[in-house]
């Protein structure tokens, strides 16, 4: 239905509900999907505003819900009860329990609390590391490139989950070991993305043109480099934010990350692998979901700012 | 008082020079074209003589002042003097600033901070391109290229440049277009701007240009 009305670009600002009657008022054609200041958009489309409104609906609730629920529903993560071993879901216990009878309702959202905590912090070290890093590899060029470039290949080479097992053992069971483990070995991806735009964007024509009107080094910059390149490497950034919970997941289960009486995703999830075998499907399934509708919310806000952050015209959206 | 390229020797890649002992004086208030197959080097010589490009032996003087050997960029000042338009306004239009944004950009980096003085300057120059306030508050997406090389325009002309280099300007345009540009140049010419036009529209430089270089 929406694709109806929109793919004639001029249909979905200007008309529906915003202002049926300036239709006849301004007709001026321009590219679909791009409100034109000053205009209400009258339908959120799937690919634009939706998106957005989804992922930030769904981010606000699920953050919420992992700094109060575990708070108001009183979460004890030192106790056990015997007496509620892997009780499938109910009205007391809307997740279920896990194998020694801890409320998966309130460990889960903690959990989520503590895996979005860490993820958070490991995206943020590793967009700030990475960005730094493959902006000057980028701006730099020649053999200083080649050089730094070399260097990300050699932190590449070893195996993150190996990297991460020795920098965690050094200072183990504590959650800043584990965010330093991930970070530490997750920046070389927003670095090579920043790279590359980086060396894309310092020979566009447009960066010319602002040098010869007398901007400085530091005006291209801050005026086109960064804004062009911080979108793309938040959204590498975002994208490590699952992969931060496996990660947390990993060296949980090797006994190296969070101790097991906190709740974390990763912790939950461990455990809940045994207790599948026993048929406690909900032990993986709510835990899991939290991590996908996460995922989701973020990627959704991300993708939305990244079309957002570089206007294209409609005839190239399909590029 | 010109701008001087003497005995221009560049290119981009070593031993493989593009532009080759090459002589170039643009005078003010006079248009000089040059006119060659592709490949043969002109964008090279214009991005030399706009301060972009070191070349690799010879000199640019602007007005007798000649250009130090740049370590990174020339001096912002010389820059300045010397605009240029390039031959793809989708390319030389930073798509995340409005067309306001883009035509003043040269008295942002001149260090003008006051709101008014941008807005009255962006005015008269988007004026004497023939924008629209309406066109002006678009970004790169949403006008058309002529629109948009017509915001280049004002941009380099922004600076009050002394020389103005036109590499290919009119290649995506329509007639109508080209010469609302060329009329628009032409009225700073007749107030002393020095033009040198690049064009493979031989009919373009037959009439406007003063004299044709054809180096290659």
């Amino acid at each position: 239905m929406a694709e109806l009305t929109t793919y004639r670009g001029e249909r979905s600002d200007g008309g529906g509900a915003a202002a049926p009657s300036a239709v006849g008022k301004d007709r001026t054609w321009r590219p679909a999907g791009h409100r034109r200041p000053g205009t209400l958009r009258a339908r959120a489309s799937w690919t634009g505003r939706g998106r957005l409104v989804a992922g930030l609906v769904g981010l606000v609730v699920l953050v919420l819900g992992a700094i109060l629920i575990p708070w108001l529903g009183g979460l004890d993560q030192g106790a056990v009860d015997y007496t509620a071993v892997r009780q499938p879901p109910s009205l007391a216990h809307p997740f279920g329990t896990d194998a020694v009878g801890r409320d998966l309702f309130l460990r889960s959202f903690a959990g989520l609390g503590v895996s979005l905590t860490v993820a958070a912090s490991c995206a943020v070290i590793s967009t700030v590391i990475g960005t730094l890093y493959g902006a000057l590899s980028g701006l730099l060029g020649g053999w200083p490139d080649r050089i730094l470039m070399r260097a990300v290949d050699g932190v590449n080479a070893v195996p993150h989950l190996l990297l991460g097992i020795v920098i965690v053992a050094l200072y183990r069971g504590s959650v800043p070991a584990v965010i330093a483990s991930i970070g530490l070995t997750h920046w070389t991806t927003v670095a090579r993305v920043v790279r590359s735009e980086v060396l894309s964007l310092r020979s566009r024509p447009y960066v010319d043109a602002a040098i010869s009107g007398g901007a400085s080094r530091r005006r291209v910059l801050g005026r086109h480099l960064l804004p062009a390149v911080v979108p793309p490497a938040v959204l590498s950034s975002v994208l490590i934010l699952p992969h931060a919970v496996w990660h947390e997941t990993a060296l949980s289960f090797l006994g190296l990350g969070l101790p097991p009486h906190l709740a974390s995703l990763g912790n939950i999830l461990a455990e809940g692998r045994q207790a599948v075998l026993l048929g406690s499907w909900w032990i993986v399934v709510f835990p899991s979901a939290l991590l996908a509708a996460t995922t989701l919310a973020v990627a959704g806000i991300a993708a939305w700012w990244r079309d957002r952050s570089r206007p294209r015209r409609r005839s190239e959206m399909a590029l | 008082m010109s701008l001087v390229g003497s005995g221009l020797v560049g290119g981009w890649r070593r031993g493989h020079a593009v532009v080759e002992r090459l002589d170039v004086a643009v005078e003010p208030g006079r248009v000089l074209g040059i006119a060659g197959p592709s490949g043969c080097g002109k964008s090279t010589l214009v991005r030399m003589l706009a301060l972009l490009h070191t070349p690799w032996r010879g000199t640019v003087a602007v007005d007798g002042t000649a250009v130090p050997r740049m370590r990174y960029r020339a001096p912002a000042a010389l820059r300045r003097r010397v605009g240029v338009v390039f031959q793809q306004p989708r390319a030389a239009a930073d798509p995340r600033l409005t067309l306001t944004e883009i035509l003043t950009e040269p008295l942002r980096a001149a260090g003008e901070r006051d709101r008014a003085v941008l807005d009255a300057r962006a005015a008269e120059l988007s004026d004497r391109v023939g924008l629209t306030a309406e066109l002006r508050t678009r970004r790169p997406h949403e006008v058309s290229d002529g629109q948009l090389q017509r915001a280049c325009l004002a941009r380099a002309l922004a600076a009050e440049p002394d020389y103005l280099l036109c590499d290919e300007m009119t290649a995506m345009l329509d007639a109508s277009t080209t010469a609302a540009l060329v009329s628009v140049i032409g009225a700073e010419v007749d107030r002393g701007l020095g033009v040198l036009t690049v064009s493979h529209d031989e009919p373009l430089l037959a009439a406007w240009a003063d004299e044709v270089l054809r180096p290659w």
